[in-house]
């Protein structure tokens, strides 16, 4: 058998590490998908190869990341492993190693945020964000679009990029009035620089095969063309399976191949996704099919009913709506981006983010500083109940010069306040400071 | 006594061995009409004059299977395949001797949709007028649960003789590889099955009792009664050869080496990880077939001493055809053979007109016979070099799958090489010269493949799994399906794996000193239930190493290159 397509894999089941024995993130995860993948003879595909991911490093982590109190205390080896492998993944396709390629890692990474004072949603390292970073430092710029498919709203991603017009972030998600992590709604659209390039479609308990691909044709896909991103990233979470312990969806491994085979996606990475039996063995089966461009119309799970697992008319008619909902949006952006932002030099946002498997409660206000020459800086003044604080200033990679030396005078400044951390993120020469306020 | 007999493709080479010597040799062209006759004739000649009592076994590579299947001499076999969902792998290539059924076991080997026995019916009927000799069965998952195989087995038992299936010929899982394995061993079964008759009748009426053992591609030696069950075993033993003879003949100093074998045609690599050798991932591939049949690890580059050197395009060509011998040795084009016996490295029978050729070749491209014939061996030189580069770094970038593995980075890095073949002395110089490495290399290698079929000893790899929440307990290869009674931790688990290899070694006559078992792999993992129970899943891979029987007296000393 030959693929189309020259698929790179990063097949990193990290045997040999756990959050705690019993949790969903354990060894057990990615065993019985590593037995179907081997059984199925994936590794005997004509050009589908096999990759060892590359280990981050705290500068890798740092570009992205505001870490208290520091990038070593927080991370195991494992999270560096799953960040280098999507690392990898990139530099695959970047340095045509591989037209495509798919990282199959753990833990995952799509809620981390700015911000990591600890664990939320099992994850700590947001693996594509430290990619992309990583991908943009090494290759030059880049138009990308990430398309989130886990069952969760893809906060960390979400919150990475709210601000970066360069990175269309697409999040597909059982509605946060019903899931964890209760955010995502249609109206969070992104900061100032960035309005509208934030793109969240919430769906209803019981969506199926169906209805992720209605939104797929009718959302997903004309934005992606209006868009034109240089790279298209799969989020590919698996939790929408209808098999999935924690969710509420009716999705299958032949929807999933289906999705991947229409979005087409340059680089996949694996999220969330706890049915380790029932889903993921035939899921990233169908993934690594779709992308390889082989032929996926045998992959099912073995115990499927297609009548079993069929949305409901309600289901179907909410997800239209939805879906026209989000497209109208993304046709106005511009007019209601003027609109709410005319005449404004800062935009404040508050925020509350809860640490779920840390126990932490956080508190932020994160400032937009408009600018006429660039996407502006922006300012993240946060504390903790635990008693911990920091200001993180990170200037983007395409700040002017003037926006530039703010950020800096603003970290001399800062380390005058009351805060445990001061935090100078300078995307643009890709430094790192970290100084201690008073 | 050892006896020790290497069937190639062109030459059979035959050993006799007293504990650490070498008592008789033999080496003789191959008939190839009649490969019993050739192995029967060397045996003859290696004992005779000696005391058939003293003979302890008899170990033979041969070729018998794999030119059954390279020449294509092989058994009508109809296969039944039942893949279940999953990718849409083409067995096209069986042409209408092939069927699929319905009916699938998932991966932890639980049966999810059963067989339907009237399309077994159906297949009984359409294949009654077809000459149908053996039979291939195999369900995916097999290995996790053989009782699919077993029913289809028996609906058609009494309809074929030679039935193989799937799970008997290895525990581990790749479903396109398994059918492959299994066409191959149903379709070699009789082919192997009536020479090891034959080559058993000849031992009676010679009054020999010594056991005879067969050599693998993984370099070690199955039983015969073993090998006439799983003749598939028995292919491509011929690299095996080389590697234990080179293994026997060479230093052992424990780090990572380099053995290469220059033949005429092929140059053939090999790497030895802390003096272990290394294996293909899953198995060899014979006529394109992919094989779970483990094999050692060996790279073959298009590249020999009589090898075709030529111009193209101005840019100076060895290789990878073969036109015929060296012209020093008679034959009609340039090879780097030739460039050696003009460099006084070698002696041929026909210098001179060798020199001529390599010196009108060299003025029409504006050297001289020197500079032309340095160039050839120095290119010769850099193509290994460059070969050994490229393998090294694929083994190098095989995937992981723990953090410690990844974090600890063992790389293989050879600290010397062995050399053997023809031009290995005239050779050793341009090869430690482009590749910095120490070379070590025996004074007299003519028969170093029988003697590496002579000192291989029987290897065994199992691979164990125990499912606690299922309760069962398997090994594959040993044919071991058990119910499991109680908890099972990974040592006791690993125990047993180890307590099971020891004695597949001992049956096959290994003695304590000789069995070298070890745990390849072991690992455990947490299930959690649905009522959040804890159980296990435990996967344990043992083996035994392959290794040397004893160790070889070397005669004729050493020949090392200073560094
Ligand atoms: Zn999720
Ligand atoms: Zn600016």
């Amino acid at each position: 058998m030959k693929a189309k397509n020259r698929l790179g894999l990063i097949l990193f089941p990290a045997f040999d590490w756990a959050i705690s024995p019993r949790h969903p993130e354990r060894e057990e995860r990615l065993l019985y998908t590593q037995d179907q993948l081997m059984e199925e003879g994936i590794e005997d595909i004509d050009r589908i190869e096999f990759f060892n991911p590359l280990i981050a490093t705290d500068q890798d982590i740092e570009r992205v990341h505001l870490a208290y109190p520091d990038v070593e205390a927080l991370v195991s080896e494992s999270h560096r492993i799953a960040a280098g492998g999507v690392m990898q993944a990139f530099d695959l396709v970047l340095s045509n190693k591989a037209e495509k390629s798919f990282a199959l890692v753990r833990p995952p990474g799509h809620h981390a945020q700015r911000v990591v004072y600890g664990d939320r949603g099992f994850c700590i390292i947001n693996n594509e964000a430290v990619g992309l970073a990583y991908a943009r430092q090494k290759y030059g710029d880049m138009r990308v679009a990430i398309v989130d498919t886990d069952c969760h709203h893809g906060d960390g991603t979400e919150d990475i990029y709210w601000n970066d017009p360069d990175t269309l972030v697409i999040s597909f998600h059982q509605d946060g009035r019903t899931l964890y992590p209760g955010t995502g709604p249609i109206s969070d659209l992104g900061g100032p620089g960035a309005y509208g390039y934030n793109v969240n479609i919430p769906l209803p308990p019981g969506t199926g095969d169906e209805g992720f691909l209605y939104v797929l044709e009718h959302v997903v896909l004309p934005i992606l063309e209006d868009y034109q991103p240089d790279l298209i990233i799969n989020s590919a979470g698996q939790d929408n399976h209808y098999t999935d312990p924690l969710t509420n969806m009716n999705f299958s491994a032949q929807g999933y191949s289906v999705l991947n085979d229409r979005l087409n996606p340059d680089i996949a990475v694996l999220e969330g996704g706890y049915s380790i039996q029932g889903a993921l063995p035939y899921v990233n089966t169908g993934i690594i099919a779709a992308m390889a461009g082989l032929d996926y119309s045998g992959i099912w799970e073995p115990d499927y009913h297609l009548g079993k697992w069929k949305q409901t008319d309600r289901v179907g008619q909410d997800v239209r709506s939805i879906a026209e909902a989000v497209i109208e949006i993304w046709h106005k952006k511009e007019e209601i981006a003027q609109e709410l932002f005319r005449s404004q030099k800062k935009v404040t946002r508050q925020r509350q983010v809860y640490y779920d498997t840390a126990g932490i409660m956080e508190h932020q206000t994160q400032e937009f500083y408009l600018c006429p020459s660039c996407p502006g800086l922006d300012v993240i003044r946060s504390k903790n109940d635990q008693g911990a604080s920091l200001v993180g200033i990170t200037v983007p990679r395409k700040a002017c010069p003037d926006c530039q030396t703010k950020a800096y005078e603003l970290f001399e400044t800062e380390q005058r306040s009351r805060v445990k951390f001061v935090l100078l993120q300078d995307q643009k020469n890709d430094r790192f400071q970290r100084a201690t306020g008073r | 006594m050892i006896i020790g007999i290497d069937m190639g493709g062109t030459n059979i080479d035959g050993v006799v061995l007293h504990q650490d010597r070498i008592l008789k040799t033999f080496k003789q062209p191959v008939d190839g009409s009649d490969y019993f006759a050739s192995i029967w004739h060397c045996l003859e000649a290696l004992i005779e004059g000696l005391d058939r009592t003293d003979i302890k076994r008899i170990q033979l590579s041969t070729t018998i299977s794999t030119n059954a299947i390279v020449e294509n001499k092989v058994a009508q076999v109809g296969v039944i395949l039942q893949p279940g969902p999953g990718l849409n792998w083409s067995y096209d290539h069986f042409g209408e001797r092939l069927k699929y059924i319905s009916g699938s076991i998932d991966h932890r080997g639980s049966p999810v949709r059963v067989i339907d026995r009237k399309e077994l019916r159906q297949i009984r009927d359409e294949w009654s007028d077809l000459p149908i000799d053996a039979l291939a069965i195999v369900t995916k998952f097999s290995v996790r649960n053989p009782d699919f195989e077993h029913e289809i087995e028996k609906f058609f038992s009494n309809d074929y003789p030679d039935i193989t299936l799937g799970h008997r010929l290895s525990g581990k899982l790749n479903f396109p590889r398994r059918v492959e394995t299994a066409y191959l061993n149903a379709a070699v079964s009789r082919t192997f099955r009536t020479f090891a008759e034959q080559f058993q009748q000849a031992l009676e009426q010679a009054d020999i009792q010594a056991p005879v053992y067969i050599l693998k591609a993984d370099g070690g030696t199955i039983d015969l009664e073993g090998a006439i069950e799983k003749p598939v075993e028995t292919i491509l033993s011929g690299p095996a050869a080389s590697f234990m003879g080179m293994k026997a003949l060479l230093h052992e100093n424990g780090n990572d080496r380099l053995l290469i074998d220059i033949g005429g045609t092929t140059t053939d690599l090999f790497l030895l990880v802390d003096d272990v050798p290394i294996f293909e991932p899953l198995g060899i591939t014979i006529n394109q077939r992919k094989t779970l049949v483990r094999a050692i690890f060996s790279h073959s580059i298009g590249l020999g001493g009589d090898s075709y050197v030529r111009f193209e395009e101005g840019q100076l060509l060895i290789g990878p055809e073969r036109k015929g011998h060296a012209i020093a040795f008679g034959g009609k084009h340039l090879t780097p053979t030739d460039a050696l016996v003009y460099l006084d490295r070698l002696k041929g029978e026909r210098g001179d007109e060798s020199r001529e050729a390599i010196e009108v070749l060299a003025k029409e491209h504006g050297l001289s016979g020197h500079e032309l014939a340095e160039n050839i061996i120095t290119k010769m030189g850099e193509m290994i070099s460059n070969t050994v580069d490229a393998v090294l770094e694929k083994l190098n970038g095989s995937p992981v799958y723990t953090v410690r593995e990844l974090m600890s980075d063992r790389t293989i890095k050879p600290d010397s090489i062995g050399l053997v073949g023809g031009p290995a002395e005239a050779l050793a110089e341009t090869i430690h010269q482009s590749l910095g490495l120490p070379i070590d290399y025996p004074a007299d290698f003519a028969i170093a493949n029988a003697i590496g079929a002579a000192l291989a000893k029987p290897t065994v790899e199992i691979n164990l799994l125990a499912d606690t929440e299922r309760n069962i307990l398997s090994v594959p290869e040993l044919g071991i399906y058990q119910t499991l009674r109680g908890s099972l931790d990974l040592a006791t688990a690993k125990q047993f794996a180890m307590e099971q290899v020891k004695l597949a070694g001992q049956t096959m006559g290994l003695s304590k000193e000789q069995l070298d078992t070890e745990i390849v792999e072991a690992s455990i993992f947490n299930m959690l239930n649905d009522d959040y129970g804890v159980e296990k899943n435990i996967r344990v891979r043992a083996q035994i190493r392959p290794g040397l029987l004893t160790h070889l007296q070397r005669e004729g000393g050493y020949n090392e290159s200073k560094e």
